[in-house]
């Protein structure tokens, strides 16, 4: 999960298009994230996902709104710009680290690590940029993502790490085939 | 590695179902179906065009979950049912999918005729290095020493050589895939798909559940150091000297598909009679 | 139709004398002057060299069974001819053609009483260039049985274009020979019948499938080979191609069983054919397809079993595995044909119904009707087309397994929008996607088998003939023999009927019931050691008071001859 093959930015329309890719993407993430909780009888973790999708759902549909008035059209854009061939785009959540009995702690723990990336890809981007229109953007991004940051570290203050024995079942597992 | 820059017409939600997914949360399945819908979407096939042939076990529990005509058959013979379906519907695009079991093992002899035969169609199996709907038993590919109920201590026996098989039975076209990477996986799974003849993909997928082990695999996977060749032979040995993690196309052939010549008949079914007239 | 209106003749040779195709030829000449037969053969375990017998039977009416004595018996040589003791019987009646150089008549044989005529068949070909003694024999044969040398040379003339004009020439000349030999013998046969005016045909039990199953729908067959069957695919792949379709060769016969669901659930009809041990390996397949709802034909010819068996032979032993093989409660469709010419009605019928009802259907034939060649009136042709309910123009939510009055859900066909959906072994919904839920379970259970069982299969399901109270219960090639046994009983006064059921599965109960009423009396007549079919009769029919049961196993076929003395020590 690395930047190392981020798209490349070349102007303000690849910003918002990338930008609206990482969120839209996140978007999906989680509610798939959410489906499998629901499925799985962990509803607490059904909530925290589907917040996590919603505030990411607010976040998306701004960077829709600022890039309309900077008559940049994301959904045309976001496909072409937005693809990162190897490994997944930076705030893409790794559904790899779910696990059936996670807690909510695990979850803004996954969310976190998107976070981070996205800061992390945002920053590089604002540092390397040569138009001065794209840096400003870039840095306004950063900021978003920055306090995204802090707000995960402060949810995440206000549930306990997980036990020892967090994913431990009594049950084993079931063969349905 | 062809580009995906065209906007596709389609978008991979529309070839998922509403079909609540049974796999453990963590599996790398997940991510085999999001590749599948990102490839399929990227093709801009219709969905009722695409059959998605499986057999039993977690990875061919896939079939339904996406929104294409599905095949959710026995063990170990979906190679020969997509067969069956392929060559007497040549304008599908039939896509097999298959687990380390189900295909190396009580599939392995179709694995075999398959490649042989050579019939346009992609087959794709995720590979866990493990039996995970039936519990945890060692698969063709787990290691000797990986310790099971059934096989205390490990089996002690060399794993498979899935890639070199498929090359040596007259795979077209052989790549190597890992789930935790889903869009380069729908990349390979593109060209796998547009690729003549017999394509075969193996997807490392990890098990969260029988093998939390590979997990690793997110950290061991990295691009093939060289680019894809069409001598199988070369194939064979790089495949045979790497360490079982080089993503990417590893080879593509230029083999004729096999497809009989069908259609509509080319004489009155009476005229068979003559066989039998005195 | 009784053993004077009909005449047997075998042709005994080993070590490449060439005793089945003099068999085929004659058979063939016959049928041109009017004839109507039935030719089987035995053999011994060699490939190439081995010692071999053709058998005929000629009538002026159909032939379903061989004789139970044969009027001429043919020795090229005798060399290991003991091994056909038991099937070639020869009484005082016969007449034996004898090589003296071709060693002694096998003790059953030479004690018959029969009357024994030496020709020198081999030296007799041995004289003529390139000399054949298959076609002295064909020859002596042809002069016993009053055909005309000139059609047959033409015949010959015309099978063997693809080789030298010397070779023909020396058929020709054996032919002419043999003529020769047997000029000054006796031999007293029955009227030779006038040309045929109706269309007749040559064709075995095997080829007569294949056809059947064309004419049915079948355009895609998978298949691996197997004896006896192998001969349906050898048919099957230059015809389907012309037809359109194709005929693969399987790995084995998981793959060929499992190809053809592939090839139905894309809207193909298809078809395998195999023997007792394939059959075997399909069976999980067969559920799969019943459970499903997919459309297959799978043709048993059965052989020796169990195992490996006699796969030279034939037997009727795997009625148990067709019928109740499947895990699960699988009701599915399982037919027999019972003569040669019903190869094909019953196969095309086979293919229709399962069409029809989006079900497996196993047709049970065997080697005895599976590899005779009968030489028949041209069968009929018949309406029974596969006609699948496909789903086509779907608007809403599709339900593959809806269930519908009759049972019958449409089939969606890959490439119809808004019809996708997995076909599933497991239990699923009527939507298609798995379940587990009880109520889910009956009902799918319940619309499989209410599927089958309301169906209206109309007067073929059996063949009822005769009045009597006592009825000869049979199916398959038995019921030719037991044709002929009742004919014989009738000239005694004894009036019997016959009950064979073609449809095996599903059950028939108030239609058996009904060809059954008024008979006190049932003799079953089966070729299974373990009365499989006595059995399954017990299992889902009601049988009269009184039950008799003669069944023997292979690899003898059972003579019309035993079946007659049966009926006849029960008379009442």
């Amino acid at each position: 999960m690395s930047n190392a093959n981020a798209p490349k930015i070349s102007s303000v329309t690849d910003l918002y298009a990338v930008a609206y890719g990482i969120e839209a993407a996140a978007v999906e993430r989680y509610e798939l994230l959410a489906a499998q909780m629901e499925a799985h009888n962990n509803p607490d973790l059904v909530v925290i996902f589907l917040d996590l999708a919603r505030a990411e759902g607010i976040h998306r549909d701004e960077i829709a709104r600022l890039a309309e008035e900077a008559d940049v059209d994301v959904l045309a854009h976001a496909p072409r710009v937005g693809k990162w061939p190897k490994g997944e785009s930076a705030e893409e959540v790794d559904a790899g680290a779910a696990h059936y009995l996670m807690t909510p702690w695990h979850a803004l723990e996954l969310a976190l690590g998107g976070e981070e990336r996205a800061l992390d890809f945002f920053s590089s981007v604002a540092a390397s940029a040569k138009d001065p229109k794209v840096k400003k953007l870039a840095e306004d991004f950063m900021e978003e993502e920055a306090e995204h940051v802090n707000l995960v570290h402060r949810l995440m203050r206000r549930y306990p790490a997980p036990a020892e024995a967090w994913g431990h079942d009594l049950d084993g597992p079931v063969a349905q085939d | 590695m062809e580009s995906l820059d065209t906007k596709p017409a389609r978008k991979p939600a529309e070839y998922r179902s509403d079909v609540t997914q049974i796999w453990c949360p963590g599996c790398g399945d997940y991510h085999v179906l999001m590749s599948f819908t990102r490839a399929f979407a990227a093709l801009g096939l219709p969905p009722e065009e695409i059959v998605v042939v499986s057999g039993i076990g977690c990875s061919s529990r896939i079939p339904a979950y996406t929104n294409c005509y599905g095949f959710h058959g026995v063990h170990g013979r979906s190679l020969a049912l997509a067969a069956g379906l392929k060559v007497t519907r040549p304008e599908l695009t039939v896509v097999v999918a298959s687990g380390d079991g189900d295909g190396y093992s009580i599939g392995g002899n179709h694995f075999l005729h398959a490649c042989r035969r050579n019939i346009d169609m992609t087959y794709v199996v995720m590979d866990n290095r493990v039996y995970g709907m039936t519990k945890g038993q060692p698969s063709p590919t787990t290691e000797p020493d990986f310790d099971t109920a059934l096989s205390p201590g490990g089996t002690g026996l060399r794993p498979f050589h899935p890639l070199v098989i498929a090359l040596a039975s007259g795979a077209n076209f052989v790549a190597r895939a890992f789930s935790g990477a889903p869009n380069e996986t729908a990349d390979i799974l593109v060209e796998a798909i547009r690729h003549p003849g017999f394509s075969f993909v193996e997807i490392l997928s990890p098990c969260v559940t029988f093998r939390p082990d590979e997990k690793e695999w997110k950290n061991l996977v990295h691009p093939a150091p060289v680019a894809p060749t069409s001598d199988p032979a070369k194939a064979a040995r790089r495949i045979m000297t790497d360490d079982g993690f080089n993503i990417g196309i590893l080879y593509r052939g230029d083999r004729e598909p096999y497809q009989p010549a069908i259609g509509p008949a080319r004489i009155d079914v009476s005229e068979l009679e003559k066989d039998f007239e005195l | 139709m009784d053993q004077r209106h009909s005449i047997g003749v075998a042709i005994v040779g080993s070590g490449g004398a060439g005793a089945l195709t003099a068999g085929n030829l004659l058979l063939e000449a016959a049928s041109a002057a009017g004839w109507q037969g039935l030719l089987t053969r035995t053999v011994g375990p060699q490939i190439r060299g081995g010692e071999a017998a053709a058998l005929l039977r000629l009538a002026i009416h159909p032939v379903a069974c061989m004789p139970d004595a044969y009027d001429l018996l043919i020795g090229i040589d005798w060399l290991n001819a003991h091994r056909f003791g038991a099937e070639i019987t020869v009484g005082p009646q016969s007449l034996v053609i004898s090589d003296p150089r071709g060693g002694d008549l096998p003790p059953p044989m030479a004690s018959a009483g029969a009357r024994v005529v030496e020709v020198p068949i081999k030296d007799t070909a041995k004289g003529i260039p390139d000399g054949r003694p298959n076609m002295v024999a064909l020859g002596i044969a042809g002069r016993l049985l009053g055909l005309d040398p000139d059609d047959l040379a033409a015949l010959i003339a015309a099978r063997l274009k693809d080789k030298s004009e010397a070779a023909i020439a020396a058929s020709c000349a054996g032919i002419e020979a043999g003529y020769a030999a047997a000029a000054d013998i006796a031999f007293d046969r029955p009227k030779p019948p006038k040309p045929a005016s109706t269309k007749r045909w040559l064709i075995s039990g095997n080829e007569a499938a294949a056809l059947g199953a064309i004419r049915g729908g079948v355009r895609f067959a998978a298949a691996y080979p197997i004896t006896p069957a192998t001969d349906i695919l050898e048919w099957l792949a230059p015809n389907l191609a012309k037809m359109g379709g194709v005929l693969l060769q399987a790995e084995d016969e998981l793959a060929a069983v499992n190809m053809i669901i592939g090839a139905s659930f894309g809207g193909t009809p298809a078809l395998t054919a195999t023997s007792g041990p394939g059959l075997s390996l399909m069976i999980e397949a067969l559920g799969l397809a019943t459970a499903a709802e997919i459309p297959i034909v799978v043709i048993d010819v059965m052989r020796g079993g169990p195992s490996t068996g006699i796969p030279t032979k034939s037997e009727q032993a795997d009625l148990n595995l067709a019928v109740y093989g499947l895990h699960g409660d699988a009701p599915h469709l399982v037919l027999a044909p019972q003569s040669v010419g019903d190869c094909l009605f019953t196969t095309q019928w086979a293919t229709y119904l399962a069409e029809t009802l989006q079900t497996p259907a196993i047709v049970l034939s065997d080697q005895f009707i599976g590899q005779a060649r009968a030489a028949i009136e041209r069968p009929a042709d018949l309406a029974f087309i596969g006609q699948r309910l496909e789903a086509r123009d779907i608007a809403g939510a599709y339900q593959r397994y809806a269930v519908a009055a009759g049972g019958i859900s449409p089939m969606a066909l890959p490439g119809t929008r808004g019809g996708q959906y997995t076909a599933d072994g497991l239990t699923h919904t009527p939507r298609g996607t798995p379940t587990s839920s009880a109520a889910d379970h009956h009902v799918q259970l319940d619309k499989r088998r209410d599927k089958l069982e309301g169906f209206a299969y109309g007067d073929h399901w059996a063949t009822i003939e005769g009045s009597g109270e006592l009825a000869v219960i049979t199916w398959g090639s038995l019921v030719g023999p037991v044709r002929e046994a009742i004919a014989r009983a009738a000239q005694d006064g004894i009036d019997v009927r016959l009950v064979a059921p073609r449809l095996l599965s599903l059950v028939q109960p108030a239609r058996f019931a009904a060809a059954l009423a008024g008979a006190k009396r049932a003799l079953v007549v089966e070729q299974s050691h373990g009365a499989q079919f006595h059995r399954y009769l017990r299992a889902h029919y009601d049988l009269p008071g009184a039950v008799k049961v003669l069944s023997r196993p292979g690899p003898l076929p059972i003579g019309p001859d035993k079946i007659h003395r049966a009926i006849v020590e029960w008379r009442q």
